[in-house]
Parts: C-alpha cells; sequence; structure tokens
C-alpha cells in the first residue's frame, strides 16, 4: 500500500484543519478507502483517521425526525430500535448490502461517500476519467454490464453503489456537514451529483467538509415500504437494479405521497418528481405502477451489456409499488422476491 | 506538523522527507495486552500475520470480499483486511488462536468437525470467527437467518450446508437454559 501521514484529531475543528489540505483524506470505517489505497486509485498524503470524533450517537430531534451521527456503523444504524420501528425502509437498505463484517465497520459517513465499483477506475491500467481527468472512459464501449442507464455523460457512465443512500433519496434525508466555511445543510438529492463534464467529483461535499450527520424528517413510511435489490447473487453482492418505495395512504387507499429512488443505474440515487406525481391521488393498481415505472426511466440509455437494465428497472418498480401498498415488503432474509 | 510527505509538482511523485514514524500502538489480542510500534498503512490483518504470527487469520482476496480474514474486534466481526491497526487504540482483537486451541476446542470448532463443515479449510478460521460474532450480536433465530448472517463468508469447496448446520447448532444450544 501506499505511504501517507496519520493524524488522529481528537474534535471536529480540528478534524476540519487537518482535512483540508489538498491531499488530505478522512478515514472512517476504512471499508472503501484502504481498498482503493491498496489498488492505488486514492494517494493520499495525509490520513486523517476520524474516529475519535463524537459522532457516535443515534438522537432523536425536536421535528419528530431522528439524528445519525456520521460515525455510527451501518450495523449500528440498521439495527437500532428506533430505525427498526419508525424507519423500516432504511433499515432494510442497509441490510441489504454488504456482508455483517463490513457493515459493522462501514460508517454513515463513509457509506455516502464510498467511490464507484466500476471495473477500469480500480484498474489503474486502463483508462478512466473519474481517476484521471481527461484521460477517457475505459467502461464505454467496454464491460458496462454494472453502469449506468440514466443520467450519464460522454466521459463518465458509472453509478454510485450505495443501497443505503437510495433509501435515504426516497425518505428525503438531509446531509450536516462541517467545514473551512462552517456548517451547511445538504437535501439528500443535492448530495450527489450526475457526472457531466466532472465526473471526478462524485458529491457536491467541498474540500475539507466533513459529514457529521445524516437527519431523518419525521414522516418516516413504516406501514408501506419496501427495498427491492436485485443482483447476480442473493447476498454479498451490488445491486444492478435497487428500488425504495415509501408510500402514504389516505384511509380509502389512494396514494397520497409516492417516493420512489432507483439504485444502481444512475451516479446518484435516481428520483424523478414527475413519477411520483403520476400516483398521486390513485388507487394502487398495475396501470399507474406501470406508468411511473415508465416516467422514471424516461430517457433511459443502455450501453451495450446494460441495457437489460431498461426493462429490469421498469419491472422492479412496479413490482416494488406493489410490496408498498400492500404492506408486504421485501425481505432480506427470504430473498424470495413476493 | 510538517508533513513527511510530499508531493514534487514537476515530477508527480511522491516524496518522503524523511521516513514517516511508525506509532505506538496499544492492542489486547487474545486476552494479552500487548505494545506495539506499527507503521500507519498496517492493516491489521498484516499486522497479526507478519509481526505477531498470528496465522490462523487467512488472507483471501484482500479486498473485503471473501471473509477469510475475519476476526472480533471487542466481540464484532469485521474484514481484518481493510482495517488499518493504528486505527484500533485501545481495543480487543480475538483471533481464531484465541477462542479455541488443540485439546481445547471451541464449540463451534468441535461442532464444524462433528458436521464435516469444510474441506481445504482456508476459509474455516474466518468462518468460526464470523459465528461467533454472529452469536454474540444477536440477530439470528433461525438457519434462514444463520444463511444469510454468516454471506460475507465465501466458501471455495461449497460447504455451506454444513457450515450452517454447525452454527445452527452451536446457536440452538446457546438458547437452552
Ligand atoms: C466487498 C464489498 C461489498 C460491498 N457491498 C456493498 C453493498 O452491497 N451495498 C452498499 O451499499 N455498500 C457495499 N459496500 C460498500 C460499503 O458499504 C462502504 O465501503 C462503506 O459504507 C464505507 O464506509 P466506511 O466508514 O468504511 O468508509 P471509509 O472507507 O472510511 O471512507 C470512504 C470514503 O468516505 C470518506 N468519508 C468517510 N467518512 C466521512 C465523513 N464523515 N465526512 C466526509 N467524508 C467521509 C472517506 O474520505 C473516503 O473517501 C461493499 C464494500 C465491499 C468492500
Ligand atoms: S465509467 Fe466513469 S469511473 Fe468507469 S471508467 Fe468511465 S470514467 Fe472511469
Amino acid at each position: 500500500m501506499i505511504r501517507f501521514d496519520y493524524a488522529r484529531p481528537a474534535d471536529v475543528s480540528e478534524a476540519v484543519r487537518a482535512g483540508s489540505g489538498e491531499h488530505a483524506a478522512f478515514l472512517a470505517g476504512g471499508t472503501n478507502l484502504v481498498d482503493v489505497m491498496k489498488e492505488n486509485v486514492a494517494r493520499p498524503l495525509q490520513v486523517v483517521d476520524i474516529n475519535r470524533l463524537p459522532l457516535t450517537d443515534i438522537e432523536a430531534r425536536e421535528d419528530g425526525g431522528l439524528r445519525l451521527g456520521a460515525l455510527v456503523t451501518n450495523a449500528a444504524t440498521a439495527y437500532d430500535p428506533r430505525v427498526q420501528q419508525r424507519y423500516p425502509l432504511l433499515a432494510s437498505a442497509i441490510l441489504a448490502g454488504a456482508s455483517p463484517q463490513l457493515r459493522n465497520a462501514a460508517t454513515n459517513g463513509g457509506n455516502l461517500n464510498q467511490r464507484t465499483r466500476c471495473y477500469y477506475f480500480y484498474d489503474v491500467d486502463t483508462p478512466c476519467n473519474k481517476r484521471n481527468p481527461g484521460e477517457g472512459c475505459g467502461a464505454i464501449g467496454g464491460v458496462n454490464r454494472i453502469h449506468a442507464i440514466l443520467g450519464a455523460s460522454d466521459q463518465c457512465i458509472a453509478t454510485h453503489p450505495s443501497d443505503m443512500c437510495v433509501a435515504l433519496a426516497a425518505l428525503e434525508a438531509h446531509v450536516q456537514v462541517t467545514g473551512p466555511d462552517g456548517d451547511r445543510a445538504i437535501a439528500f438529492s443535492d448530495y450527489h451529483r450526475l457526472p457531466g463534464d466532472e465526473p471526478w467529483r462524485d458529491n457536491t461535499l467541498r474540500s475539507g467538509e466533513l459529514v457529521t450527520a445524516i437527519d431523518l424528517p419525521a414522516e418516516n413510511f413504516s406501514t408501506h415500504y419496501t427495498y427491492l435489490k436485485l443482483r447476480d447473487r442473493l447476498s454479498y453482492a451490488f445491486a444492478l437494479v435497487s428500488v425504495a418505495v415509501a408510500l402514504r395512504l389516505s384511509e380509502d387507499g389512494r396514494i397520497e405521497v409516492a417516493r420512489i429512488a432507483l439504485g444502481g443505474v444512475a451516479h446518484k440515487p435516481w428520483r424523478v418528481p414527475a413519477a411520483e406525481s403520476l400516483l398521486q391521488g390513485e388507487q394502487p393498481g398495475e396501470r399507474v405502477f406501470q406508468a411511473a415505472a415508465h416516467a422514471i426511466t424516461e430517457g433511459a440509455v443502455g450501453q451495450g451489456q446494460n441495457s437489460f437494465k431498461i426493462e429490469l428497472a421498469r419491472r422492479a418498480v412496479v413490482r416494488a409499488l406493489g410490496q408498498a401498498a400492500a404492506g408486504t415488503p421485501q425481505s432480506q432474509t427470504d430473498k424470495r422476491i413476493a | 506538523m510538517n508533513p513527511a510527505v510530499t508531493l514534487d509538482r514537476t515530477s508527480g511523485r511522491r516524496v518522503a522527507a524523511e521516513p514517516i514514524a511508525s506509532l505506538t500502538l496499544r492492542l489486547t489480542v487474545n486476552g494479552e495486552e500487548r505494545v506495539l510500534q506499527v507503521e500507519p498503512w498496517t492493516t491489521l490483518l498484516d499486522l497479526l500475520r507478519d509481526k505477531l504470527d498470528l496465522t490462523g487469520t487467512k488472507k483471501g482476496c484482500d479486498h473485503g470480499q471473501c471473509g477469510a480474514c475475519t476476526v472480533l474486534i471487542d466481540g464484532r466481526r469485521i474484514n481484518a483486511c481493510l482495517k488499518l491497526a493504528v486505527t484500533l487504540e485501545g481495543q480487543e482483537v480475538t483471533t481464531i488462536e484465541g477462542l479455541g486451541q488443540p485439546g481445547n476446542l471451541h464449540p463451534l470448532q468441535a461442532a464444524f468437525i462433528e458436521h464435516d463443515a469444510f474441506q481445504c479449510g482456508y476459509c474455516t478460521p474466518g468462518q468460526i470467527c464470523s459465528a461467533q460474532g454472529l452469536i454474540n450480536e444477536g440477530h439470528a433465530r433461525n438457519r434462514a437467518d444463520v444463511r444469510e448472517q454468516m454471506s460475507g463468508n465465501i466458501c471455495r469447496c461449497g460447504a455451506y450446508t454444513n457450515i450452517a448446520d454447525a452454527v445452527l447448532e452451536v446457536l440452538e444450544q446457546g438458547k437452552q437454559p
């Protein structure tokens, strides 16, 4: 592995100071950063270990929501009784990802900031605009089964690999950050970005900014939700396509609020407000589900090997909407799809 | 702090101004307190195998994709290959050597033998540490839970059915009064 300086700040302001160097990287659980350092993909000169920062709590918020500390592990978040009871969509998405070992080490802040799993990004002997701006993209015209069908650019077709983030997008969480210019909150849909002509930028975090917490709003969709993840093997594999659905139904069974977020298909969790409003005021049913599935995948473009994802995503949306409307969320233990 | 590594902007090469000092790391390993000198980029896996000669913990993929390096930190399982040792100051590591020894087998080791839960044996230390983590964590109630919660450990010989039997047996024994 590469050589680097190591710092272990004890408080947040010290961490921000240490992390604002041009070649500094924050280290949380290490399950992604250590991996990319081994591959020579990330080459920080300074590694700033943030594990001693007091960002390890899950707390109730005054508005009825919940604040998840950036350093709470993915496992501790998913098994927290408040998360399990009130935000089962989030618990389900986390438990659909990685493995128990990885979830014990992975943190909430790290999960948001994990890098793509594009094969070319990891292989320094191939061209990649995300790793080396201007070098070209090996995946376009290459092996691209896992790549994006929505929101890609002619410079990068990578996807964001997180499951947790797909649920956070549907729940409309906020990301709390602090940095050299002070604190700010970022709406989840503004946190990750599309590759455009700056594919090296995964998100809108500014240099030196540290994620301190993720805020979940009071509305938790604990009755009508599902996280449906489709992949090449049933566990311990990244999503080819995943769907988070959260619905609020009225007393007569109509859809009052619908949220649909897709994972595995774009550089960020994919939401289309127009697709969600097609469901508003409607009785749940195949016809409106199909309409929403087509609207959320509008403009989808296959790259060859991943073209199957377009139809897969549509079918997954229809199935997930059915699961959520019926109140029968996908089990992350028994993987049969009901 | 003066950085010990800088970037030479003309050549783009990384230049070490001086050798980066090792750090002092205090760690409890299998019940024994150790004070170690560790370079910041050393993973827990390399520390265990190369410095402490605890070679029961295996290096499979070295990227968190196989589970052969699973060990327990304060009772919870992690992949030792993706953990920088210096980040574990003051914590407690348990490896397969700390769970049981020849003549004094851990119940999981005995159950793995009983159920023929391995063939080549390379993944077995990681499987057993993972199973102990699963039991400690307390989220598994039945066979389906065991299978899902053991899915972070790959077995190329495909002994999964017997591994699940062995783990389930020990899990259920623990439940009895
Ligand atoms: C084999 C394997 C399979 C996996 N499968 C899945 C899967 O199916 N689904 C899934 O969602 N994930 C999966 N993962 C990814 C895993 O979830 C991430 O690696 C993990 O969430 C990263 O968290 P961490 O704390 O270890 O981050 P680190 O590795 O410590 O950091 C990752 C990045 O985030 C930055 N960072 C960390 N904390 C902060 C902070 N507070 N503020 C600002 N920046 C920060 C770091 O600088 C670094 O760039 C898998 C990983 C592996 C190795
Ligand atoms: S898709 Fe993006 S990450 Fe993958 S090779 Fe192309 S530029 Fe790099």
